[in-house]
């Protein structure tokens, strides 16, 4: 139906600039008067002024039926004595009755169903109609007001720059959507997580096993449950295998990827610095997922073969092999960044030091890294984001227990982790096991936020300090 | 220490740091190709398959369709009878155990493949055809060299009676390798020799269409906005530190925002390319924009600036000039940011792309998988042969990657003006 009226749309709307270009020529011609604008800008006008209110209209329209028949239809199912006890049995009861329209539902079918099944088809087609009337009704009613604007010879150009720089101006606020949207969805689940779990239970809590909180009625937990509740959302161990993780991943990167990103921008000929630099970058571009099943199928029984061999025992699931694998895939984001940072020294400070004797690396040591130290250290912060937001490395090759350990030969788990384990297979909404997974994306959210926010401080202000 | 050794000793340092750097360059480049050729020495084999060369009778008694019948009736007919006695009549059996092991040499699908060959020319009732059918696989993988055979019985999935078969299709010269078509046209399957990834390259397919189509279009736009027409305020201020944010944020974090608004507020259908890549067209706008606006700024204002020298508007002068200057450089970022988008996981598995999809994917909202999730199902599968399908889907998925990247630096050096 949807694609229909867009088709119609668009057809009608291409009609109505060949339409509005000859119109105005013609008007031009007969009443021998000089037009201020192309007579193409005539036909652009039309063209915007019929197509945009109505796909705006549709778009808004459709992303509110469903949601709205939905409300309608639970309620009438209701007020017909359909029982459901929380918003999952009446969803699966909305299910039943989309089915059953549809004619794809095979089970008992009782009059309430039935009856629920007539309205949603009654309704449906209420929805459909009215949405094409009004349709129609916007179109007429636009294309009217902006043929008597032709008519009136107005000035057709500036009218549709400034309608296109709305566009402009729209497209762009898109990003300010997402992060609103972001939040939102993060914060709404959130908020209902912690109205069950206190903040501070959570944030300090020290075990974290959301498997043992079975679904019930969060409105009456007893002092007891709570209790019980509480060591199932404890977010310590989960910020502790993350940061242990990271941190065995930057003991990787940072080494390597500063000395490779101080030796691309110092020593390495153009040539050398031409092949290896986007081959490093390769790196950057390999999918996480094909790190993840590296780190899970190859790395991590290695090292417990390693282990075995010198009588250690070595969880397959590793936080080493998870956190090496992690650090390689970040050795680029500290190469590339350090080598641009390291390139935008200004060459008089080198000149200065080679003057007064000091060697290359002396230089380097003591002129060229303090010089560029605070975007060093943004671009390791950088790269500190990317690794507690990685989530395909840690899900394949981290463990799922959640251990409060330093022993990086054990296994450990991650905020990501957790994420995915809680959010995979059979979600039951509205249960502190799916809300706790809203509640880590808000903190892992915030973590990373502060954490890119501080470096890119940090980058700016090193970057204004030599441009 | 007298002068010279001092000098000497700074000379080592030099050299020695010298070496650090070099050594770091060649680990990571060691990594990378450590990383490749682990994954294509697994993964290679997956794109043959071994075949077992048996004679199938087409025996009328054991079949209630006559030659000439129509493609209705053969598809509904039951080839049950005869798949297990072309399979049985492959090697003498003694008991119903030796039976079931002869039988689990070959692919679950053997039924089918046979009716394939009766169906290509259904004139074979009472006739003898030589017919190649997929082995199991376990077989494949033994023949593949994959499978150890010297591990004691109890600890092999393949039994001593089925290796002798094996042996001696193997001197008989009736085991074959074959172009694995399946790993291309089939959807997933629980049977190894049957998996493929035929859904998840159509519904990869839908996701990266589907967000090029939104995220494209919106990316263009913004930049041109924010770099031409933007006002100095602090709503642009505002956008700029959004989108920079956004470019940062977590990918599995977008997942959430899927689920939460796409999936539990407008109620889009789960599992589907159409969710899958209007999520990866929020995730990938921001790393759209900030290339765009780049090539957008490295047109020098002289040119705008002629432009609106001879009469042109503020728009023509960035409609008519800049954009199309600007086109290679946005080209090139929008295909590394759908790059991105094609390797990208976690949002997927948010949004139900895990599901067990069969059948294959004919419009974007039929549920489905897509190329980096099916690695992921697979990876976690304890058989044997799903190790190299798996290894075999990172090359495709590599590969593409390779072309898409390799195309964007193309378009750039190609079409690229250097203005100084």
């Amino acid at each position: 139906m949807n694609f229909v009226l867009i088709f119609l749309i668009t057809i009608f709307s291409l009609s109505l600039f060949f339409y509005g270009r000859s119109k105005t020529k013609s008007i031009s011609v007969e009443n021998n008067i000089k037009l201020n604008a192309l007579p193409k800008f005539y036909g652009y006008y039309l063209v915007l002024w019929c197509s945009i209110p109505a796909l705006v209209f549709l778009l808004v329209w459709s992303l509110f039926e469903p949601v709205i028949i939905k409300t309608i239809i639970i309620e009438t199912a209701a007020n017909q004595g359909a029982i459901f006890n929380d918003t999952n049995e009446a969803n699966l009861i909305y299910e039943k009755i989309k089915a059953i329209h549809l004619g794809t539902y095979f089970g008992d079918i009782d009059s309430i169903l039935k009856e629920s099944a007539i309205s949603y088809a009654k309704f449906i087609n209420l929805f459909t109609n009215s949405k094409i009337v009004l349709i129609f009704g916007i179109i007429i009613a636009s294309v009217i007001y902006s043929l008597k604007k032709i008519k009136n010879n107005n000035k057709a150009r500036e009218d549709v720059e400034t309608i296109l720089k709305g566009l402009l101006f729209v497209s762009s606020l898109i990003a300010i959507l997402t992060t609103l949207g972001i939040i939102f969805s993060l914060l709404f689940e959130s908020i209902k997580f912690f109205s069950v779990i206190n903040i501070f239970d959570y944030l300090f809590g020290t075990s974290w096993s959301p498997q043992k909180a079975f679904v019930r009625d969060a409105s009456a937990i007893t002092a007891d449950e709570y209790e019980e509740l509480k060591d199932a959302f404890g977010f310590i161990p989960l910020i502790a295998g993350t940061s242990f993780i990271a941190f065995i991943a930057m003991l990787v990167a940072v080494p390597i990827g500063l000395f490779s990103g101080i030796y691309m921008a110092e020593y390495a000929s153009m040539k050398v610095r031409r092949v290896s630099k986007p081959i490093i970058e390769i790196l950057a571009g390999i999918p996480t997922v094909v790190y993840g099943f590296f780190a899970a199928l190859t790395v991590g029984p290695f090292f417990r073969q390693l282990g075995e061999s010198f009588g250690l025992t070595v969880s397959s699931e590793s936080a080493l092999a998870a956190g090496l694998i992690m650090g390689i895939m970040i050795i680029p984001y500290v190469s590339s960044l350090s080598d641009d940072v390291i390139n935008s020294v200004p060459q008089s400070l080198r000149d200065g030091s080679y003057a007064v004797g000091a060697t290359k690396s002396e230089t380097i040591k003591q002129v060229v890294i303090p010089a560029a130290l605070p975007g060093i250290i943004g671009s390791v912060l950088l790269a500190v984001s990317r690794a507690i937001g990685e989530t395909m490395i840690v899900v394949m090759a981290a463990g799922l227990a959640a251990n409060l350990t330093i022993n990086p030969l054990d296994s450990t788990t991650t905020i990501t982790t957790q994420i995915v384990m809680i959010l995979v297979g059979d979600q039951e909404f509205d249960s502190p096991k799916t809300q706790s997974a809203f509640a880590l994306g808000l903190t892992l959210f915030i973590a990373t936020l502060i954490l890119n926010f501080i470096a890119q401080r940090a980058v700016k202000k090193y970057r204004e300090k030599y441009d | 220490m007298t002068k010279e050794e001092r000098l000497k000793k700074r000379h080592r340092a030099e050299k020695r740091f010298r070496f650090y750097g070099l050594s770091s360059i060649v680990v990571a480049l060691l990594f990378v190709i450590i990383l490749v050729n682990n994954i294509f020495s697994k993964g290679s084999s997956a794109f043959m398959k071994t075949v077992i060369n048996v004679e199938v009778f087409f025996d009328p008694e054991l079949i209630e369709i006559k030659n000439g019948a129509t493609e209705d009736e053969i598809l509904s007919a039951d080839f049950f009878d005869i798949t297990i006695e072309t399979l049985l009549k492959s090697y003498p059996t003694k008991n119903i155990d030796e039976e079931d092991g002869l039988i689990d040499l070959f692919t679950t699908d053997a039924e089918i493949e046979i009716k394939k060959a009766f169906l290509d020319n259904n004139n074979l009732i009472g006739k003898k055809i030589n017919l190649e059918i997929t082995a199991s696989d376990d077989i494949d993988q033994l023949h593949k060299g994959n499978y150890p055979r010297d591990l004691p019985e109890d600890r092999r999935r393949i039994s001593n009676f089925q290796l002798e078969i094996y042996d001696n299709f193997v001197e008989s010269n009736k085991i074959d390798k074959n172009f694995n078509n399946y790993f291309f046209n089939n959807g997933d399957s629980r049977d190894p020799e049957l998996a493929g990834i035929g859904g998840a390259l159509v519904g990869s397919f839908y996701s990266i269409l589907i967000c090029l189509l939104l995220a494209f279009p919106v990316a263009v736009l913004a930049s041109i906005y924010l770099e031409e027409f933007a006002p100095k305020n602090k709503i642009t201020d505002f956008i700029e530190i959004n989108i920079n944010n956004l470019a940062a944020v977590p990918s599995i974090v977008y997942g959430l925002l899927a689920l939460q608004i796409l999936l539990a507020t407008i109620q889009l259908p789960r599992s589907t390319p159409l969710v899958a890549g209007i999520t990866l067209a929020l995730m990938t706008l921001p790393r759209i924009i900030i290339p765009c606006r780049a090539s957008l700024k490295a047109v020098p204002p002289s040119i705008r600036e002629g432009a609106l020298a001879v009469g042109a508007s503020k728009f023509q002068s960035v409609f008519h000039h800049v954009v199309p200057l600007a086109l290679p450089g946005t080209l090139s970022g929008t295909i590394i940011g759908l790059a991105q988008a094609l390797g990208e996981t976690a949002p997927l598995i948010l949004i139900g792309m895990v599901a067990f999809v069969v059948d294959i994917p004919s419009t974007p909202v039929d549920p489905s998988s897509s190329l980096p999730v099916q690695v992921y199902l697979w990876s976690e599968s304890a058989e044997r042969g799903f190790v190299e399908k798996t290894s075999a889907t990172i090359m495709m998925l590599l590969s593409f990657l390779i072309v898409m990247n390799i195309l964007a630096v193309y378009l750039r050096q190609k079409f690229e003006k250097r203005w100084n």
